[in-house]
C-alpha cells in the first residue's frame, strides 16, 4: 500500500483516539468544570462523619463547589476533622455552617454548605465553626423506637 | 518407595520449571534489547506509522463495534438492576464507571492481543520461517531494532487510544440503551456521571492500564514471534500461546493494578 | 592487508553442546575471484559452514580469517561492518514479503546509506537488469515464481556490491530453465563484479559446471577437495558415490535397522 495512504488512516486513528481520550476526560470526567481550576482549602470538625468519604462532593444550595480531600481523626477532641478543596470562585462568610448530608435516602454523602449572614469571608486553611454530623440511620430508628415504646407505655 | 515412574515426573516437572524459569530471562533480555534498540524506529517514524496501521487502523472496526455492544448490554442490565432501587439516575455512573476503570482497559485489551497480537506473532514467526529475519541479520540490519521494536511502540501508542475509543464507544451505547430507548433523564445521566467521574483517579487511571497492557500484550506477541520455531507447527503454536499468555497476563495484570489504584477509596 | 586468499578456515570445528559435534578440524582456502563449492549430503554440516565464516556461530576450535581478519575477535558493530561487504542468497530467497522487489533491492542502501532517492533507484534499476526483471521492480514478491524470487534475492545480496558472495543451496527446487539462470548468474556475476563466491549446494551436476574448485564434506569432516574434474574422477567411494547419484554405497539405502527377517519375525 502507498504510504501516503497508510498516514492518511494512521492519522485517522491518532485524532479518533485522541478525540475519544478528548470526549472522556471532557464530558465523562467532567475535567472541564473542576479539578484543573484554583482551589483553597477548608476544614471542619465533626462528631460523626457516617458514611463520607475522600472525593465526596461539597456542595451548597444543590451546586458542587469543591470535593472532599482527606479525613482525619483528631486524637485529642476525639472528632473527625475534613479538608476539603474549594473551587477559589467561591467565597463563604465566616459563619457558614457545614454538615453532613445524603443525597436520597439511601445515596452517597456529602458536605452541605450553608451561608451564614457575616460580611468577612473565611480565609483558606481556616475552620468552619458550625457543623453538623451525619445521620446514623441506626440511632435515628433506635430513636424512633425508644420514643414509640415510651409513648406506650405513657398512654397505658 | 519412590517408584521409577514417579521419579521420572518429578524430573520432569523440575525441566520444566527450570525451562520456563530460562525462557522468562530470554523474554526479559529480549525486552531489554527491544528497548535499547528502539532509537532507529525514532529516527525513522514512518517504521512506526506503518505499524500503527496495522495494529491500530485494523482493530479499530472491531474495538468500535465490540465498544458500542459492550456499552449497550451495559445500558440494559444497569437499568434493570437501577430500577430495582429506584436510582436510574446512576445509570450514566454505572456505564461509564466500569467501562473507564475496567471494561475499557480490559476488553479492549483482550481484543488486541487477539486481533493484533496474534497478527504480530504470525508475522514474526513467518519472517523467521522463511529467513527473513537471517537475511536482515545477514545484511548487517538488526532485526529487533528493524522489526521488533517499532511494532513494540506501534503497540504501545495503539492500546490507549483502543481503549479510550472502546469506552467512548461504550458510553454512547449506554447513553443510546438509557436515553434515548428506555428514557431516562438526558440530564441527570450526564451530571451524576461527571460528579462521580474523576477524571486523575478513573480516567488517567484506565489510561495507565491500558498502556500496562498494550506492553504486556506487544512483548509477549513479539517475543513468541521472535522465539517460534521456524515450522508450520511452530509458528502457529506461537500464535496460540500468544493468546493465551497475553488474555492471562492482562487479567492477573488487571488484578494487581485495580488493588494499586483503588484500594483507598 | 590483501591476502591471496579471502577466507582461510584452519582446524575449525564447531558443536552445539558436548555430545552433538557438527563440523570438526575443517580447513579451507578460498582464493580470491574464485568460485569455490562447498558438497555434500543433507546434514553434513555445510550450511553451519557457511555461517561460521559469516560471523553468525563462533567456532568452538581453529580460526576462521575473512579478508585477513580473524572474525573469532570481532565485536557486534564490527562483524556488521563485515557482514556489509558480504551477500547472501538464502535457499528460497527470503525476500521481505511485506516490501515490493524495488524496496527489497533498495533495502540495505536505505539502511546503511543516505544515497539520495534517485541515486538509489539507479542502482536498483541496473541490479535487476542484471537478473533480468528490471520491467517487474513493482510486483510483490507474492506475485512472482520462485526462480524469479531468487533473482531478485540475487539482485539484492549484490546491491553493495559485495565482496564475498555465499550461495545457500542456490538451485535447491527450480525447474531446469530458472536453474540454468541462477547458475549462470552465479558464475557471470562472480566475474563481472570481481568478487568471490562459496556455493554451498548437492546440485552436483549443476555446480561442477561452474565452479573452480570443490570442498565435500561428510558428516562434518572435510573426506575431499579438488577441481570439478578431479571430483568426477575421484575413486573414493564416498566421493564417487555423491558425484554419480548411486543409491547404495559407503551411505547407505537403509536406515540403520534390525534385520529384515527379524522385522518381519520369521526367525
Amino acid at each position: 500500500m502507498e504510504r501516503s495512504t497508510i498516514d492518511l488512516w494512521v492519522g485517522m486513528f491518532m485524532v479518533v483516539g485522541l478525540g475519544a481520550l478528548t470526549i472522556l476526560a471532557l464530558k465523562v470526567g467532567n475535567m472541564g468544570s473542576l479539578g484543573s481550576s484554583e482551589t483553597y482549602q477548608l476544614s471542619a470538625e465533626f462528631t460523626n462523619i457516617g458514611g463520607l468519604k475522600p472525593r465526596a462532593a461539597v456542595k451548597s444550595s444543590g451546586v458542587v463547589v469543591g470535593r472532599v480531600a482527606g479525613i482525619t481523626f483528631d486524637n485529642e477532641k476525639f472528632v473527625a476533622r475534613v479538608t476539603m478543596n474549594i473551587d477559589s470562585r467561591y467565597k463563604f462568610p465566616l459563619d457558614s455552617s457545614a454538615s453532613i448530608l445524603t443525597a436520597g435516602l439511601l445515596g452517597e454523602q456529602y458536605v452541605g454548605f450553608e451561608g451564614g449572614a457575616e460580611e468577612k469571608p473565611l480565609a483558606p486553611g481556616s475552620a468552619l465553626k458550625l457543623t453538623q454530623s451525619a445521620v446514623v440511620l441506626e440511632k435515628l430508628i433506635s430513636q424512633f423506637m425508644y420514643n414509640k415504646a415510651a409513648d406506650g407505655s405513657g398512654s397505658k | 518407595m519412590f517408584n521409577r515412574g514417579a521419579i521420572i515426573n518429578v524430573r520432569a516437572i523440575g525441566h520444566r520449571t527450570i525451562d520456563s524459569v530460562m525462557r522468562f530471562g530470554y523474554a526479559s533480555r529480549f525486552f531489554a534489547l527491544t528497548l535499547l534498540n528502539s532509537g532507529a524506529s525514532f529516527r525513522r517514524p514512518h517504521l512506526i506509522v506503518r505499524e500503527l496501521y496495522y495494529t491500530g487502523v485494523q482493530s479499530m472496526i472491531i474495538i468500535l463495534v465490540s465498544g458500542l455492544f459492550v456499552g449497550m448490554v451495559l445500558g440494559f442490565q444497569g437499568y434493570q438492576t437501577l430500577n430495582t432501587y429506584g436510582s436510574e439516575s446512576a445509570l450514566g455512573v454505572l456505564v461509564a464507571l466500569s467501562l473507564v476503570r475496567e471494561l475499557g482497559p480490559v476488553v479492549s485489551g483482550l481484543l488486541f492481543a487477539s486481533r493484533a497480537g496474534s497478527a504480530m506473532t504470525a508475522e514474526i514467526g513467518l519472517m523467521k520461517t522463511t529467513e527473513q529475519l537471517s537475511a536482515m541479520e545477514m545484511m548487517a540490519v538488526d532485526p529487533i531494532a528493524r522489526v521488533v521494536a517499532p511494532r513494540f511502540w506501534a503497540g504501545l501508542i495503539s492500546m490507549p487510544l483502543l481503549a479510550a475509543i472502546f469506552s467512548a464507544m461504550g458510553v454512547y451505547g449506554g447513553y443510546l440503551i438509557g436515553v434515548v430507548l428506555i428514557g431516562v433523564d438526558d440530564g441527570s445521566f450526564w451530571s451524576q456521571m461527571q460528579s462521580a467521574v474523576d477524571f486523575r483517579e478513573d480516567i488517567v487511571n484506565g489510561v495507565i492500564k491500558s498502556v500496562v497492557f498494550g506492553i504486556a500484550v506487544t512483548w509477549i506477541a513479539l517475543f513468541e514471534g521472535y522465539d517460534s520455531p521456524p515450522t508450520a507447527e511452530g509458528v502457529s503454536g506461537a500464535t496460540t500461546r500468544t493468546v493465551v499468555t497475553s488474555s492471562l497476563a492482562i487479567l492477573g495484570l488487571d488484578f494487581i493494578l485495580t488493588a494499586f489504584m483503588f484500594r483507598g477509596v | 592487508m590483501a591476502t591471496e586468499n579471502l577466507v582461510e578456515i584452519s582446524g575449525v570445528g564447531y558443536s552445539y553442546d558436548k555430545r552433538r559435534t557438527i563440523l570438526s578440524d575443517i580447513n579451507m582456502k578460498i582464493p580470491r575471484g574464485k568460485v569455490v563449492a562447498i558438497m555434500g549430503i543433507s546434514g553434513s554440516g555445510k550450511t553451519t559452514l557457511l555461517r561460521l565464516i559469516a560471523g553468525w556461530f563462533k567456532p568452538t576450535q581453529g580460526d576462521i580469517h575473512v579478508d585477513g581478519v580473524l572474525t573469532r575477535e570481532l565485536d557486534r558493530d564490527g562483524l556488521y561492518k563485515m557482514r556489509r561487504r558480504m551477500g547472501m542468497l538464502f535457499q528460497f530467497g527470503a525476500l521481505f514479503t511485506d516490501l515490493s522487489i524495488y524496496d527489497n533491492v533498495a533495502f540495505q542502501m536505505r539502511e546503511h546509506t543516505d544515497l539520495p532517492e534517485s541515486m538509489i533507484r539507479d542502482v536498483v534499476m541496473l541490479k535487476l537488469h542484471a537478473v533480468g526483471l528490471r520491467g517487474a521492480h513493482n510486483l510483490m514478491p507474492s506475485e512472482l515464481s520462485g526462480g524469479m524470487s531468487r533473482r531478485v534475492a540475487l539482485a539484492r545480496a549484490i546491491a553493495l556490491d559485495p565482496m564475498l558472495m555465499m550461495y545457500d543451496e542456490p538451485f535447491t527446487g527450480l525447474d531446469p530453465i530458472s536453474l540454468g539462470v541462477i547458475r549462470n548468474l552465479v558464475r557471470r556475476l562472480n566475474d563481472t563484479l570481481g568478487s568471490t563466491s562459496i556455493v554451498v549446494t548437492h546440485d552436483v551436476q549443476e555446480a561442477l559446471d561452474i565452479v573452480d574448485y570443490v570442498y565435500y564434506l561428510s558428516e562434518g569432516v572435510m573426506v575431499a577437495h579438488g577441481t570439478p574434474e578431479e571430483m568426477r574422477a575421484s575413486k573414493d567411494p564416498l566421493v564417487h558415490q555423491f558425484v554419480w547419484g548411486e543409491a547404495d554405497g559407503p551411505v547407505a539405502y537403509q536406515y540403520p535397522s534390525r534385520k529384515f527377517n527379524e522385522e518381519l519375525e520369521l526367525v
